[in-house]
């Protein structure tokens, strides 16, 4: 049903003037035993019925996220002459990873209302509404999510990586680190022209555990005391094991 | 690059990715010492994996089960010494046991006060300043004797604790004790564990010798018999009710841990058992004044960033 009723909404108004048509070097980001982060190039062409529009060029913006959880932010303060978490707030989202990738400066290729609707800068992408009011500069707190994951590598806004050619092909490479948290991370493309957006294409990209990593992590979260078990045999087995060996050694 | 660069390990449970030489050669250090000293070494592993960029939470975990392994090859070549006081051991572990259960209760009650990250920094600040002063003294205090040319000192054989009911023979140790005294210490150890997030050695170390009265010798042995238990009981609490225990990490940490150990142990038996006080009261009292610096400096990120219920 709901299949027909897009299929009708789809006849019944036109395609728009300029569209997205995306290619990805790997769709999915397989975290292995040796993973060591991962490069993805993120390329694809502007399909249009029509010349090319007159007046400002053709720009694009590449978002890539991670899953979004709520973070609790903690401030210290001196008391009694140490430093003590006192105030808190709690930012209702923030995603894990967060890279903006632009084809010009941020600030030329996207309005500020379009920031706002789409919610593609660093800051935007937090979301922190509910946040406790009576904390003054609640804002504060947001910007401290953003500081520090920004020194972890996690959130990145990288202004001109994005390639255009004859206001048709673009191209990009994100580099997402080797802490990577697993889940669908989000990519979204947008051509804008004077900072109005025209057209949006999404995607996600697979990041998961494979193998031996992945076997462990299920083991872990669905048989805890079963894992927990193997844990410590392991540990014992390579305890009596390493000692046992070192021993032969020393005698001979 | 090269091996180097091959060798970059990403551990399951935690997330991150670390190189594998690194955690080898940090589970060897600490292994040493714990052989010299039978302590478990969580009080210098934690902050250690801290330092690597290894989660809190996930450190703390995997640390119990790291210990259980290191203490384990540590309790074998004592047993082969007869430097065990299996009966002590027992009655200590019966007390860590009860202890370790209300140290988890304590532990996340604190936690969801958002105020555990303090309260173990002051724990460790407030222990190991009391522990390692006490011991520093004592030891220059016993080694100023021998040089003297006193010969061994001598120990207090009877206080208070000797006039306490329920009275057991520990033959090993060469007591005639109450039960009670060992049973507390257990419970204690065994709280401070859990809260912790360490084998509890270097607390029950130094109670045995002073309070108990206990033969420098046989302490190590039997303060690594009691932690074995305790941390594999704390490790399984972990795995079932945060799921932050990384078997891959203590796999590396362990295999450096063992061969640590082992050199530990034979350095530990060709010194003075008061050299080897005066040396971990040195090293207690280091990393307690590091601790206590951080929580007194301005630190560099006044926000820190939590998770939201659950773990």
């Amino acid at each position: 049903m709901c299949r027909l009723l897009a299929l009708l909404l789809l006849l019944a108004f036109p395609a728009e003037a300029e569209e997205v048509v995306l290619g990805l070097s790997q769709n999915e980001v397989a975290i292995t035993a040796n993973f060591d982060g991962s490069h993805i190039l993120i390329f694809g062409a502007v399909k249009r019925e029509e010349p090319i529009p007159k007046g400002a060029p053709l720009q694009v913006v590449v978002t890539v996220s991670g899953p979004s959880k709520p973070v609790m932010v903690r401030r210290k303060e001196r008391r009694f002459g140490i430093w003590v978490n006192t105030d808190s707030v709690l930012v209702d989202s923030a995603p894990s990873f967060y890279a903006v990738a632009t084809s010009a400066p941020f600030d030329e290729v996207l309005t500020d209302v379009e920031d706002l609707r789409h919610r593609v800068s660093i800051e935007r992408a937090i979301r922190s509404v509910g946040a406790a009011m009576h904390i003054r500069g609640a804002q504060a707190f947001a910007d401290a999510v953003v500081r520090i994951r920004e020194r972890a590598g996690l959130y990145r806004i990288l202004e001109n990586s994005v390639a255009v050619d004859q206001q048709t092909l673009f191209r990009t490479a994100i580099d997402m680190p080797a802490n990577l948290t697993e889940g669908d991370y989000s990519t979204r493309i947008f051509l804008t022209r004077d900072g109005e957006v025209v057209n949006i294409y999404e995607t996600t990209i697979d990041v998961r555990k494979v193998g031996l990593e992945r076997w462990l992590f299920n083991l872990s979260r669905e048989q805890p005391l079963l894992y927990g078990l193997m844990s410590l045999a392991i540990a014992i087995a390579a305890g009596w094991g390493a000692s046992a060996a070192f021993r032969m050694l020393r005698q001979g | 690059m090269g091996l180097w660069g091959i060798m970059q390990i990403y551990l399951p449970i935690a997330e991150v990715s670390v190189n594998a030489f690194l955690l080898l050669g940090l589970g060897g250090l600490v292994g040493i010492l714990s052989g010299m000293f039978g302590v478990g070494g969580g009080f210098l592993m934690t902050p250690l994996l801290f330092f690597i960029g290894i989660p809190p939470a996930v450190a703390v975990a995997t640390e119990a089960n790291q210990i259980v392994a290191s203490s384990f090859s540590g309790v074998l070549a004592h047993l082969r010494r007869k430097t065990v006081d299996l009966r002590m051991g027992t009655v200590l572990l019966v007390g860590g046991l009860i202890g370790a259960g209300f140290g988890v209760i304590i532990f996340n009650y604190l936690k969801s006060l958002g105020q555990v990250d303090l309260l173990v920094r002051l724990c460790y600040v407030a222990f190991l300043g009391v522990i390692g002063g006490i011991m520093f003294i004592e030891s220059l205090r016993a080694i100023r004797k021998s040089r003297r040319g006193g010969g061994a000192p001598t120990r207090k054989r009877h206080n208070w604790v000797h006039k306490l009911p329920f009275k057991m023979r520990f033959r090993t140790s060469g007591l005639y004790i109450s039960v009670i005294p060992p049973v507390l210490v257990g419970v204690s150890v065994g709280v401070l564990a859990a809260i912790m997030g360490v084998g509890g050695g270097f607390i029950m170390v130094p109670a045995m010798i002073y309070l108990l009265g206990m033969p420098t010798k046989v302490v190590v042995g039997t303060s690594l018999f009691q932690i074995i238990f305790v941390t594999a009981f704390t490790t399984l609490l972990h795995a079932t009710t945060n799921f932050t225990v990384d078997v891959a990490l203590a796999v590396l940490l362990l295999v450096g841990g063992v061969i640590g150990a082992q050199i530990g142990t034979t350095i530990g038996t060709r010194m003075k058992a008061e050299q080897l006080r005066i040396l971990l009261a040195i090293m207690v009292l280091a990393v307690c004044g590091k601790l206590a610096l951080d929580l007194l400096l301005v630190p560099s990120e006044l926000y820190t960033l939590g998770d939201v219920g659950g773990h």
